[in-house]
């Protein structure tokens, strides 16, 4: 009678959780297919190379027309920079300052403090030279766009159905666009077919090609390796404390079980003497 | 209160103390020696959860609030700021974040024991009272705190939910303005939800205090729903057995809870809070958080092309599909208030009541049934389920639950607590 | 024989209750060291987080460009939100510096003890009496009997060093720690 209660509490719990994960849909169009990615499971890192490339990716072809807001040059040493290289790469920016003494605004060479600097200087600037659609800032989107870097839970049942991981997406994306439209598909004038964007019509062109950028590492950059190394610089820039995170958690819970086990060999002695 | 204390100490201090402020007989009577049921089980460790996450709550919200902006320019990136810069900034915004979610599971799991053993019977209505207006409180900070990242969902689920208020005949448009504190959702509300998400915990802990009060008056229910008959054979020391209990539960929750802090942040959120809020956009599906899915089914359920709307609208002002839907999202919460009173069986608990039990589980599929609409789009097939257990919530609680404590023949109960142990024990 | 008891106060047979009793002791007090343990380092965070965040530490030293800085001119530079002078001190400046008796100062310190190299005087621009920013940045400005700087304020006189000569203000204008990164730059803080 117990245990069927227990078991009944336990069901129920992962009722609820299936429950509150799927309910959760997202929008139409296929799912993104899994990748191995090095920062996913509990023991997920970033590769340090993927990440160097992937910001390699991402200020040759993406800077152009998306901001970064929420990455200031000091946070590039955790892609393994040292901190001459990053005032190095930030000396190669300018961003705005002042006013100065004369009450007017001026550019000097960025500081390992300074932001990245947005390649536009307001959303409506941004849409005007985008036909009308204004490229999303890049600092959050693999949190905008699935789960982030975790899928601790993604093989389980208790799996959210609707959210891919967010870089999955990304990368599906960025390599999921067809020269033409299926033959039944309107695709509007300006757009292009992408097989995972909700909707299939987007406004940015295929971004991506074999040999965009070549890689100061010597990797083949075919579009694939592209994709994949900005979707992993993405994931950082959207979570760059994962991996203290998971390192930090993985402590944290195997000392909550340790101490939960004293607490239940603790427990079962104070309540022995009762019967 | 009850509870004996025959506090003494050989220690001038301690003396000095109490005889100004009693404070170490109060805690020796109502934490110590205090007479508790001997058998209950794990579900009454729920009650001590929730006030633990209580104050997790508030100490992350403090110290959250220390770095937060309420301005709709710099909330965001405040919170990306936390997330990101202040030290261990994006651990204690986690700590928030699943900390509600874990509020909400621990609360739930609490209503539902009450409801299937029957403790808000007599003498115990007003212990249970209290309890809704706390959850009502829960419910509204809870609401208000979403809105303060100022995300999309943020915004979006902020504004539909203010705008149900202007159901309400006549002063309804000028009720939601002074919500608003303008014409939209904006900064004006922005800052007066940061105020009031501020406050209401602080209401909770007030009510929180008067339900450990109406608690010690009678003490607790306990699995058989007999009261106590004899303290020495009935009942145990809270402290050593269930403070230890109480730990020994706290350390599974607290395992629970790390898991999805550290590894699963953002299983309870929706992807869409992580864009900042675009009064221009809106999202494909607005969902406010798992939560308060099933209400958010019981709003919805009501749709316009009932002709009862049309006979009640008296010309359209009166009564709306939305104004129903408002009434009865409330109401499924409200409604709860009668419960010691729509339930008429001398029995306590469902642990001797068949029937019983069996209609508590199917309320309880329910709500989960209903959380699970909630989070779909109102479209097809889903929106008559919607509506079937909408139906069913309201039938249980003001039909079936009157209706069964007349008709049902109970099992016989044990003569006392200390009996159904040594029962148990054979 | 000896009377045990349970925590209910019901009686139980004694005998070898008294290695369950060292061993339950030990469990308790292994559970309360584990548990005290982990809520300090739980209570950690919440108090870390007090401390100045990661760009506001950015900001904590500022590295500034000396090399068009000419003989006989000052800038000020914001470091930690606070104005920095920056002079490059004339040979006939850091002469009058080095020549004033400790004696005379209110708040004696010789000349070489508030700087690196003698023709780079860098200090924090903030009078030691009520915070007010001294005038001799400028050419034009005021700069006092000894000239230094003067606050306005309450007219206090700093000298070509920046010690305090006459006035109300107690001590010296401060000197940040500060470090030559190269012939044409420090790093200051």
């Amino acid at each position: 009678m117990k245990m069927t209660k227990t078991l009944t509490a336990i069901a129920l719990g992962a009722a609820i959780l299936t429950g509150a994960g799927a309910a959760q849909a997202s929008g139409s169009g296929p799912k993104a297919p899994s990748k191995d990615w090095s920062f996913n499971g509990i023991f997920g890192t970033y590769d340090r190379a993927a990440l160097q490339r992937g910001f390699q990716v991402f200020r040759n072809v993406c800077a152009s027309c998306h901001s970064l807001d929420l990455i200031a040059f000091r946070n590039l040493e955790a892609l393994g920079y040292s901190e001459d290289e990053v005032k190095a790469i930030a000396a190669n920016y300018e961003v705005q300052d002042g006013p100065n003494e004369e009450g007017d605004m001026f550019t000097r060479p960025a500081t390992p403090a300074d932001r990245w600097p947005a390649p536009f200087p307001n959303a409506k600037a941004a849409a005007a030279s985008n036909g009308g659609a204004a490229p999303p800032d890049l600092s959050l989107i693999a949190k905008a766009r699935g789960s982030g870097g975790d899928s601790a839970i993604r093989v389980s049942m208790l799996q959210p159905s609707g959210f891919p991981l967010g870089a999955d997406y990304l990368h599906a994306l960025l390599t999921g666009y067809e020269e033409t439209a299926p033959a039944d598909f309107a695709l509007p004038e300006g757009k292009y077919y992408n097989h995972y964007f909700p909707g299939h019509a987007i406004s940015m062109a295929p971004p991506l090609y074999e040999d965009a950028v070549e890689y100061e590492d010597g990797t083949k950059a075919t579009t694939d390796q592209l994709a994949s190394d900005v979707s992993t610089f993405l994931a950082w820039a959207s979570e760059p404390e994962l991996e203290h995170r998971k390192n930090l958690g993985i402590k944290v819970i195997l000392f909550l079980i340790v101490l939960t086990a004293m607490l239940y060999a603790l427990k079962r002695r104070i309540w022995s003497d009762l019967h | 209160m009850s509870g004996t204390s025959n506090f003494q100490s050989n220690s001038r201090v301690v003396n000095w103390i109490e005889h100004r402020l009693p404070v170490f007989s109060f805690l020796d009577s109502q934490l110590h020696q205090y007479p508790t049921p001997k058998n209950l089980n794990y579900f009454w460790n729920f009650g001590s959860l929730a006030g633990i996450v209580l104050v997790i709550m508030i100490v992350s919200g403090i110290t959250l609030a220390m770095h937060y902006t309420p301005h709709v320019d710099m909330a965001f990136g405040s919170v990306e700021r936390i997330m990101r810069d202040v030290n261990s900034g994006w651990l204690i915004r986690y700590i928030h974040m699943n900390g509600a979610s874990m509020f909400f599971i621990v609360v739930y799991i609490h209503i539902f024991r009450g409801m299937y053993y029957g403790s808000y019977k007599a003498p115990r209505e007003i212990l249970w009272m209290i309890g809704i207006f706390i959850l009502l409180a829960m419910m509204a900070t809870a609401f208000m705190g979403y809105v303060l990242p100022w995300g999309q969902m943020s915004f979006w689920g902020a504004t539909v939910i203010t705008n149900l208020f202007s159901a309400i005949p006549l002063v309804g448009e000028w009720i939601v303005q002074l919500l608003w504190g303008g014409f939209v959702v904006d900064n004006p509300t922005l800052n007066r939800f940061f105020s009031l998400h501020y406050l209401l915990p602080f209401v909770i802990v007030g009510l929180v205090f008067l339900h450990l009060w109406a608690l010690h008056m009678h003490h607790s229910n306990n699995p058989t729903g007999v009261e106590i008959k004899d303290e020495k054979q009935d009942t145990i020391p809270f402290h050593p057995y269930y403070t230890i209990k109480d730990l020994y539960g706290l350390g599974i929750m607290l395992i629970f809870f790390a898991f999805f802090i550290f590894f699963a942040p953002n299983y309870f959120g929706h992807p869409d809070n992580y864009i900042m809020a675009n009064s221009l956009v809106t999202p494909p599906h607005i969902v406010p958080e798992w939560y308060f899915l099933p209400f958010y089914a019981i709003l919805r359920a009501f749709t316009s092309d009932y002709w009862v709307y049309q006979v009640m609208s008296l010309g359209g002002w009166l009564m709306t599909a939305k104004l129903a839907g408002v009434i009865a999202m409330f109401a499924s919460i409200l409604v709860l208030l009668f419960l010691p009173w729509l339930d008429r069986s001398r029995v306590r608990s469902s642990k001797y009541r068949p029937m019983n039990r069996f209609f508590f589980w199917v309320f309880v599929l329910d709500c989960i049934i209903l959380g699970w609409v909630g989070g779909q789009a109102p479209e097809g097939a889903l929106v008559l389920i919607g509506q079937i257990s909408t139906f069913w919530y309201f039938f249980h609680i003001i039909i079936i639950v009157p209706l069964i404590s007349v008709l049902e023949r109970p099992k016989p109960l044990p003569d006392s607590i200390a009996a159904s142990v040594t029962q148990a024990a054979e | 024989m000896s009377e045990t008891a349970n925590h209910a106060g019901q009686p139980t047979s004694g005998g070898a209750e008294i290695d369950d009793q060292t061993r339950r002791d030990f469990l308790i007090w292994s559970t309360v060291a584990v548990g005290a343990a982990g809520t300090a380092i739980a209570v950690w965070p919440f108090v870390d987080q007090m401390n100045p965040a990661a760009d506001t530490l950015a900001l904590a030293s500022t590295e500034v460009d000396i090399s068009q800085i000419a003989v006989g001119q000052s800038i000020t530079v914001i470091w930690r939100g606070k104005p920095v002078f920056i002079r490059h001190r004339t040979p006939e400046e850091i002469a009058e510096a080095e020549a004033v008796p400790l004696s005379d100062l209110p708040d004696p310190q010789s000349d070489d003890a508030r700087v690196q190299k003698p023709e780079w005087l860098i200090m924090v621009g903030v009078c030691t009496h009520l915070g007010c920013i001294p005038l001799g940045q400028k050419q034009g400005d005021a700069k006092g009997d000894f000239g230094g700087w003067f606050c306005p304020c309450h007219g206090s006189h700093y000298d070509t060093s920046g010690r305090i000569r006459k006035g109300p203000a107690p001590s010296n204008l401060p000197v940040p720690s500060y470090e030559f990164t190269s012939d044409t730059s420090v790093l200051i803080g």
